[in-house]
C-alpha cells in the first residue's frame, strides 16, 4: 500500500498515485508523462562564465536546441524545468543558485555543465564552490572545459533517458528537500570529501 | 628614466624615495603619508599631466620583511608617457590616502585593494568589499599568509556562503532607501546612528572549522 | 542624499461580509491622514533588484536601482559574483600554466588574453619573438576582437529588442570558432601562446579559411548595417542615452570603445604600439557624443578595420621559425626530446621547474575588444610570479555605469549596461 511521505507538501494527486502499486496502467501513464516532460524541457540557464557562451552557441542556429523543444529559455525559475548551471559557481553566488533552485516548481532537474560546475574545475581555491552538488542536487554532469555543444546535447539526451526511467508512482523523486538545520545540503564530512583536491591539484599548493 | 622623476625630486624633495627602471618602465617610490598631494601635482602640473589612472593595485612580497606596496600606474594621454608610482606601507598600519577625488576611476580599484589586501583608504566615499561578500569572515585573500584554499574547511565555507543573504543591502545609498535597518548588525546600526561613514570594522577572526 | 522611507500603514476600518479587509481608497476620510504624511503625490521610490541571475545583465551582475516611476534615481552595481581567485591562483602556477587561466577571464576573446600574457612575460624576460610569431599574434588578436564585438552586437541587439542579428553574429562566430579549433584544438579556451612563441603553427587551410572569412564577413556586416544603423527604434533607444563627456571618460579611466566614443582618441595599438601595429594601415574610429549609438558605431567600424588588418597580416605572413630559439624557454620538439639528452633535460627542467624570470616587474597593455587589457607581473627570480595583476577593462568601465544611468529611464539602463560591453569573468576575476 501507500508509503506515508511526511515531508514537504504532496498534492492530493501524488498521494493517490503513490498509493498505487505499479501495474500496466501506471507504466502507460509513466510513458505518457515522461514523453511530455522530455519533449519540452524548458531550461533555466544559470549561465555564469565560459560555459554560458557554449550554451548560447548550443541554442544558436548551428547546434539548435530547439529541435529538443528547449529553445524557450525560461529566465523565470517558476516556469522552467531544468536548471542548467553553465559555468563556475563562486561562494558568493551559492545562495543565489540555491534560492533559484528552491523557487523552481516540481518536476525539476539540474544539469551541471562543465568541469567547474561539476567539481570546481581548475579553480581549487578560496572562492569557488567545489561542485554545485554540494549546494543543489544534480541529475546529469557534463564534463568539459567548456563542453562542446555536442557534449551538452549528449548530456541533455542522457537527462531524457533518466526522465524516461522515472515513474509517477514513486513520490520521492519529486520531493522537495530543503537545506537541513545547519544550512547544508549534505553532511559536512561528505562536503569536505567531495571538495578534496585530487590529481595534480594536490601538488600545486606551493607558491614558490 | 622618465624625466618626471627629476621634476618630482625638485618639487617634493624628501617625499620622493628611490627611483628605478625595470624592463623599461620607470618606477618611483613615494612617502605613503602624502601620496594624494604628490599624485595631484602629477596630474595637474603642465608638463606632467598624468591625467589617466591606468591601474591601482597592491603587491605583497613573499619575503615577510618587505613592506606592502600600493602601486599606481599612471599615463599621460597628451605626452604618451607612462609612470609607475609606489607607496610602501608597513604591514601593521595599512592605511593610505584615497585618490578618488583626483581620479574617479580609483573608486572601485581602491575597494578591490581593500577587499583583497586589507588596505584602508582614508577619505574613500564608500569603502566596503567588492569582490567577496560584505560579511566574508576569512580575511583578505591576496595576502601571503592567506592559504590558497581559504582558512575554513570546505563545509564551513559552503555553510557560510549559503547563509549569506543574497538580497543584502550594505551600501549607505541602499540603506537609505531600503527598509533594511532592522537587518543590520548591532554595531553597524550604532555607527550609522553616530553618523560614521566609510568606517569598516575589523574583519572577524576565524570562527569555526579549520 | 535624503532619506525617503515613509512608514505607511494601510488603515482598514474592518472586515467586510466575506471576511476580507475592506479597502478604503486614498483621498477618502480614512486616507486623509495618509495624504498628510505624504504631501507629494509622487509617492515612494522603489528599490528594484536586477540580477545576479537576469537575462539582460550580461553575466552575473547585480544592479540595485532606486526608481522614481521609470526614472532611475540611483544605480548601485554589485559585482564579485564570478570572483574566481585568478590572481591568487597565478601565484601558484608557472608562467605557461597561467596561460589557460587567461582564457577564462575574458572568455569572449580568449586569444587576445593569451597574447597579452605572453607579451608581458616576454617583456619581463627581455625576449624578442620571431617575425612569424608576431604576425600570427596580430592575426589572433584581431580575430579575438572580431568575435568579441560580434557577441557584443548580438547581445546588445537582444537587449534592445532586435533578435535576428544575434543569430547572424553567432553564425559568423562559428566560422571563427572553426578556425580557432583547427589551430588550437579548442573552440573557446584556446591557450594559444607560450612564453616565447605559440603552442602550434597554423594548420593547412587556415590561411585560405581566414581569407574566405575576410571576404564574406563584410556582407554580413552590411546586412547588420542595413537593419540597425538607421533603424528608427534603434536610434531612438540609443541616441543621446548614457552620454559621457571626454573629461568624464578620462577621469573614470575608461578605455576601448567606451573612451573613444566620447571623443578621446586613445588606442593602445596606436599610442603604445606592440606587435608592429605601427606598420599596419588601419584607422581607429573615434566618436563624438559618447552615447550608446556612438559606441555602436565605433564597434561596428572596428569590425571593418579589424578585417582590414587581418587581410594585411595574411598578406605579409612570413615563413620562418615560429618559436624563439632558446631551449630554456621553449620546449624542444618531441622527437628531439626523445632522442637527444640535452633536449630531454631542457624539457624536464621547463616542465618541472618552469621558466624562471629575473627579479623585476613589468606592465604590458594591449588593446582588447573591451579596452586596455594590461598584465602586471612582479617577479622575485623564481618561476612563479609574486604578483599577477590583470588590469581589467570591463571592471573599470563598469564603474562608470552609475554615472551614465542615473537620471535616465529603466529601459535606458539596460541599453547602457549593454553598451559597456562587460564580461563578468574579467570584471570579477
Amino acid at each position: 500500500m501507500g508509503v506515508s511521505l511526511g515531508h514537504a507538501a504532496q498534492g492530493p494527486g501524488t498521494q493517490v498515485l503513490s498509493s498505487l502499486s505499479p501495474n500496466w496502467m501506471t507504466t502507460k501513464l509513466d510513458f505518457l508523462v515522461n514523453w511530455a516532460r522530455t519533449s519540452s524541457l524548458w531550461p533555466m540557464p544559470f549561465g555564469t562564465a565560459c560555459c554560458a557562451i557554449e550554451f548560447m552557441a548550443t541554442a544558436a542556429s548551428r547546434f539548435d536546441m530547439a529541435r529538443f523543444g528547449m529553445e524557450r529559455m525560461a529566465f523565470s525559475p517558476r516556469q522552467s524545468d531544468v536548471l542548467i548551471c553553465a559555468g563556475r559557481l563562486p561562494f558568493k553566488l551559492a545562495p543565489v543558485i540555491r534560492r533559484i533552485y528552491d523557487q523552481m516548481t516540481q518536476p525539476k532537474w539540474v544539469i551541471s555543465m562543465g568541469a567547474c560546475a561539476s567539481t570546481g574545475g581548475i579553480f581549487d581555491n578560496y572562492a569557488m564552490v567545489q561542485g554545485i552538488d554540494t549546494v543543489v542536487p544534480v541529475d546529469v554532469y557534463v564534463p568539459g572545459c567548456p563542453p562542446r555543444p555536442e557534449g551538452l546535447l549528449y548530456g541533455i539526451l542522457l537527462l531524457h533517458k533518466k526522465i524516461r526511467g522515472e515513474t509517477v508512482v514513486d513520490g520521492s523523486l519529486r520531493q522537495e528537500r530543503p537545506l537541513d538545520q545547519t544550512g547544508l545540503r549534505l553532511p559536512p564530512d561528505v562536503v569536505d570529501e567531495l571538495s578534496e583536491p585530487f590529481g595534480n591539484s594536490i601538488h600545486q599548493t606551493r607558491s614558490a | 628614466m622618465n624625466p618626471s622623476v627629476d621634476a618630482l625630486r625638485r618639487e617634493f624633495g624628501p617625499l620622493i624615495g628611490r627611483a628605478l627602471v625595470s624592463c623599461g618602465d620607470t618606477i618611483v617610490y613615494l612617502d605613503a603619508g602624502r601620496v594624494a598631494e604628490v599624485l595631484r601635482w602629477l596630474k595637474e602640473t603642465p608638463g606632467q599631466q598624468y591625467n589617466y589612472l591606468v591601474d591601482l593595485t597592491a603587491v605583497e612580497y613573499r619575503d615577510p620583511e618587505r613592506p606592502l606596496e600600493v602601486v599606481y600606474e599612471l599615463f599621460s594621454l597628451e605626452r604618451r608617457a607612462p609612470l609607475r608610482v609606489k607607496a610602501e606601507l608597513a604591514k601593521d598600519r595599512l592605511e593610505i590616502d584615497s585618490v578618488v577625488p583626483i581620479w574617479a576611476g580609483a573608486n572601485w580599484l581602491e575597494r578591490e585593494v581593500y577587499d583583497m589586501f586589507g588596505v584602508s583608504f582614508r577619505g574613500h566615499p564608500d569603502l566596503r568589499r567588492i569582490l567577496m561578500w560584505e560579511t566574508y569572515a576569512e580575511g583578505h585573500p591576496l595576502r601571503k599568509d592567506f592559504p590558497l584554499r581559504g582558512r575554513f574547511s570546505r563545509a564551513e565555507q559552503v555553510r557560510q556562503a549559503l547563509g549569506a543573504n543574497p538580497e543584502a543591502h550594505y551600501s549607505m545609498d541602499e540603506l537609505s532607501i531600503a527598509d533594511a535597518y532592522h537587518e543590520l548588525p548591532e554595531d553597524m546600526r550604532e555607527r550609522l546612528a553616530r553618523g560614521e561613514r566609510g568606517v569598516i570594522p575589523e574583519p572577524q577572526r576565524e570562527r569555526g572549522g579549520e | 542624499m535624503s532619506k525617503r522611507t515613509v512608514e505607511f500603514e494601510l488603515a482598514t476600518p474592518g472586515l467586510d461580509v466575506r471576511g476580507r479587509p475592506m479597502r478604503v481608497p486614498l483621498g477618502a476620510s480614512a486616507g486623509a491622514a495618509v495624504a498628510e504624511a505624504e504631501p507629494e503625490l509622487g509617492g515612494d521610490h522603489l528599490l528594484l533588484n536586477i540580477g545576479p541571475q537576469h537575462p539582460a545583465t550580461h553575466g552575473v551582475l547585480r544592479l540595485v536601482v532606486e526608481l522614481d516611476g521609470e526614472v532611475v534615481v540611483r544605480c548601485i552595481p554589485h559585482v564579485g559574483y564570478l570572483h574566481s581567485g585568478f590572481e591568487k591562483l597565478g601565484e601558484y602556477r608557472h608562467y605557461n600554466q597561467i596561460i589557460p587561466l587567461t582564457d577564462r577571464t575574458d572568455y569572449l576573446s580568449p586569444m587576445s588574453n593569451n597574447v597579452g600574457l605572453a607579451l608581458a612575460v616576454e617583456k619581463l624576460l627581455g625576449l624578442e619573438i620571431t617575425e612569424r610569431c608576431t604576425v600570427l599574434r596580430v592575426i589572433a588578436c584581431e580575430m579575438s576582437r572580431i568575435i568579441s564585438h560580434l557577441v557584443w552586437m548580438g547581445t546588445t541587439g537582444i537587449d534592445i529588442g532586435a533578435f535576428t542579428p544575434f543569430l547572424w553574429m553567432f553564425y559568423e562566430r562559428e566560422r571563427i570558432y572553426n578556425l580557432q579549433e583547427a589551430w588550437t584544438g579548442a573552440r573557446l579556451t584556446t591557450s594559444l601562446t607560450r612564453v616565447g612563441g605559440m603552442m602550434a603553427d597554423v594548420p593547412d587551410g587556415f590561411v585560405e579559411g581566414l581569407r574566405t572569412f575576410c571576404q564574406t564577413f563584410p556582407k554580413t556586416l552590411a546586412e547588420v548595417d542595413r537593419v540597425l544603423t538607421r533603424n528608427g527604434i534603434w536610434c531612438a533607444r540609443t541616441q543621446g542615452v548614457g552620454a559621457l563627456t571626454a573629461e568624464e571618460a578620462i577621469n573614470y579611466s575608461l578605455s576601448g570603445p567606451m573612451l573613444r566614443a566620447s571623443g578621446v582618441p586613445y588606442d593602445v595599438r596606436k599610442d603604445r604600439p606592440y606587435l608592429d601595429y605601427q606598420t599596419y594601415d588601419f584607422e581607429v574610429p573615434v566618436g563624438e557624443h559618447g552615447d550608446v549609438y556612438d559606441r555602436y558605431l565605433v564597434r561596428f567600424e572596428e569590425l571593418v578595420q579589424s578585417t582590414r588588418i587581418l587581410e594585411q597580416a595574411l598578406d605579409r605572413l612570413p615563413d620562418g621559425p615560429l618559436n624563439v630559439d632558446d631551449p630554456r624557454v621553449i620546449l624542444p620538439p618531441k622527437t628531439a626530446a626523445m632522442t637527444d639528452m640535452e633536449a630531454m633535460i631542457f624539457h624536464f627542467k621547463q616542465v618541472m621547474e618552469g621558466v624562471k624570470t629575473p627579479v623585476g616587474e613589468a606592465y604590458f597593455p594591449i588593446e582588447n575588444g573591451k579596452g586596455e587589457l594590461g598584465y602586471y607581473f612582479v617577479s622575485d627570480g623564481t618561476a612563479k610570479p609574486v604578483r599577477w595583476r590583470i588590469r581589467p577593462p570591463s571592471f573599470i568601465n563598469l564603474a562608470a555605469l552609475p554615472k551614465m544611468a542615473e537620471g535616465g529611464l529603466l529601459a535606458d539602463l539596460i541599453a547602457i549596461n549593454a553598451s559597456v560591453d562587460i564580461v563578468m569573468g574579467e570584471v570579477d576575476r
